[in-house]
């Protein structure tokens, strides 16, 4: 793919022409890739793809003012640390899911005294301690208790009574569905009225089928379904015909940043990086992974997960 | 300090203990006659929760009442899983028994692997949610938030097991051939003793135990998966050598403890170090009194 440039015509009347690196996801190929491209004067990078090769890159286009999206980076501190302000992304950092769970536990269910569990992997304790972090950067509720579980374990009446003994309304779990299921059905057998929030890991129908009756009234974060989309449909089957294949990963949210990044150029009417990040901030445009716009660190609002409840043996986006 | 949640901590690690200890002392049994480590006791325990649940299914669209469900599901599991321990004792370590200390134990392990893979194959990877056979008693519902139906039904099922296996090792004539083999099996056999009956006896009693074990945990946990033997195993093999290998009491006393220090120390200290609490005991324990709690300091047979 190295150096293969072409070119096409957008809306707006402005020439657009590709220049294509490749940065084989290692930091050291991509700051000489990110050289390449700034020298050969881009001014919007889709890109990078993986969050430690986009880290490497970013000093370098900060200091040229190069606009950077990237489809798939999702390490928080590249929008949250406040040091590329000329990078955006049109997927959701890794920390989206707890402060989901966070914002909806406080604004929606009033929570005030919150457990966090989590199963000691780095999933579900990066959950965790993003939520922990959230809740008290927030100072609204009380962060209880903060605990790992034992995955396996044959059970865990302890933890659950700890529950309890904590005075706790609500339970934030980060982890996978089978410790879920057992923790809901042991906190429904002790009688412990609480709100149970989990992750993607658990927003999955064998949670359902396993926990039963007790996973009623769940809540689980998960991607936004937005395979429903018109314009989803679109692009996949406008790749599927020039390519004659099914697109792989990222397809819809690289598709949604070069659409971003060609709204930016037209309406801005410029590639100046001030005029076009003025326009990324303030308008809104319709992608495959829905109608977004970009906040003021750069992370697209609009994409992302949503929170779920188990309702009558089904996961239920809430509106 | 907190009366009741002292109580309740300690009700949990009773309930826990008892688990530990029904499955631990099928590892003591075997391990005081053969001087085996019965690794695949802990898939005999998964077995017998699968065997459970497919009994439990086929009697729940039959439309049996609930109580006579779990009691079936229970007989059956015990047999069923009686007969894979008396299958898996001739299969894997009989042929081994003149092999050295080695050769079984690796058998032990291949088997243990071999029943989880067989599992994953003729059933399923996945977690299977197991229905509650458990009915609620009325008489606990005030302390059911402390002390629910299924606790109370471990405790008590462990209890009148264990008691029962003491009387039967104590009093009966099968009993006492496997405590003389026990203490001495080639002097066993010179005075009539049928060792190889007495191991087979031995290796369906653990596994039956387990089979208890196993379908009412899966009962009071809702579900049940390949790899549930295997902590369930590892920590009652734990429970048995703290106790004292190859002693009865000791791996009741030994489940107990266990089950008692991992609630008190998930409940005072952090779940997050339950393991790493549960393993220092043991370690410490050893160190003092390496023989276990009712272990007898070995002495050489020569």
């Amino acid at each position: 793919m190295k150096g293969k440039i072409s070119s096409f015509v957008v809306a707006g009347g402005k020439q657009i022409e590709l220049v294509v690196q490749d940065d084989q996801c290692k930091p050291e190929l991509a700051t000489n890739a990110a050289t390449k491209l700034v020298s050969d004067g881009a001014k919007v990078v889709i890109g990078h793809i993986c969050s430690g090769a986009t880290k490497a890159a970013l000093p370098i286009y900060t200091e040229a003012k190069v606009m950077v999206i990237s489809p798939s980076a999702t390490n928080p501190e590249l929008t949250q640390s406040g040091q590329y302000p000329t990078f955006f992304r049109t997927i959701a950092s890794d920390d989206a899911q707890a402060k989901l769970g966070v914002d909806f536990a406080i604004g929606k269910l009033g929570a005030k005294k919150i457990a966090v569990l989590h199963d000691k992997g780095d999933y579900g304790k990066g959950y965790a301690e993003f939520a922990k972090k959230f809740i008290e950067e927030g100072g609204k509720a009380q962060i209880v208790l903060f605990e790992g579980i034992t995955p396996g374990a044959v059970d865990y009446s302890a933890v659950v009574q700890k529950i309890r003994q904590s005075g706790a309304d609500t339970v934030m779990f980060g982890g996978y569905h089978p410790e879920a299921s057992k923790l809901v059905s042991q906190i429904k057998k002790k009688r412990i009225e609480v709100h149970f929030i989990s992750d993607d890991g658990v927003k999955d129908d064998t949670f359902i089928k396993v926990a039963g009756k007790d996973a009623e009234g769940v809540y689980a974060s998960g991607p936004k379904d937005v395979s429903g989309l018109a314009l989803n449909k679109q692009a996949i089957e406008a790749h599927k015909a020039m390519f004659g294949t099914d697109p792989g990963a990222f397809f819809d949210s690289a598709y949604a940043a070069m659409l971003a990044a060609v709204n930016a150029v037209a309406k801005a009417g410029s590639t100046d990086f001030d005029a076009m990040a003025k326009v990324m901030r303030s308008e809104k445009v319709d992608t495959p992974v829905g109608t977004i716009k970009f906040d003021a660190r750069g992370d697209a609002e609009g994409v992302g997960f949503s929170m779920y409840r188990v309702q009558n043996g089904k996961y239920v986006e809430m509106k | 300090m907190d009366v009741q949640y002292f109580f309740e901590l300690f009700l949990s690690g009773l309930t826990r203990g008892s688990i530990y200890a029904l499955i631990a002392i099928g590892y003591t049994m075997v391990y005081g006659i053969i001087e085996l480590i019965n690794f695949a006791h802990g898939e005999i325990y998964m077995i017998g929760a699968f065997t459970g649940l497919i009994v439990a299914g086929i009697l729940g669209t039959m439309g049996f009442p609930l109580p006579a469900i779990l009691v079936l599901a229970v007989l059956v599991s015990m047999i069923y899983c009686a007969g894979y321990g008396y299958t898996i004792e001739k299969i894997a370590y009989k042929p081994l028994r003149q092999a050295g200390r080695l050769s079984p134990l690796i058998s032990a392990i291949g088997m243990s692997l071999f029943l989880q893979n067989y599992v994953i194959l003729v059933q399923t990877s996945d977690f299977v949610p197991f229905p509650s056979l458990i009915p609620e008693f009325a008489f606990l519902e005030p302390i059911a938030h402390i002390f629910a139906s299924s606790d109370f039904l471990i405790v008590v099922v462990s209890a009148v097991l264990m008691a029962g296996l003491t009387l039967f090792i104590k009093y009966t004539k099968m009993g006492k051939a496997m405590r003389a083999t026990a203490q001495n099996r080639k002097m066993a056999m010179l005075l009539g003793v049928d060792a190889d009956r007495v191991i087979s006896v031995t290796f369906i009693i653990g596994s039956a135990l387990a089979a208890v074990g196993g379908v009412l945990i899966a009962s009071h946990v809702g579900m049940v998966n390949f790899a549930v033997g295997f902590l369930a195993g590892i920590k009652a093999f734990t429970a048995a050598v703290l106790g004292g290998i190859g002693s009865l009491p000791g791996a009741m006393l030994g489940g107990l403890f266990l089950g008692l220090s991992e609630s008190f120390g998930a409940g005072y200290i952090s779940s997050d170090y339950e393991d790493v609490f549960a393993f220092s005991l043991l370690v410490i324990f050893l160190i003092f009194r390496p023989s276990g709690i009712m272990g007898k300091a070995k002495v050489e047979k020569v």
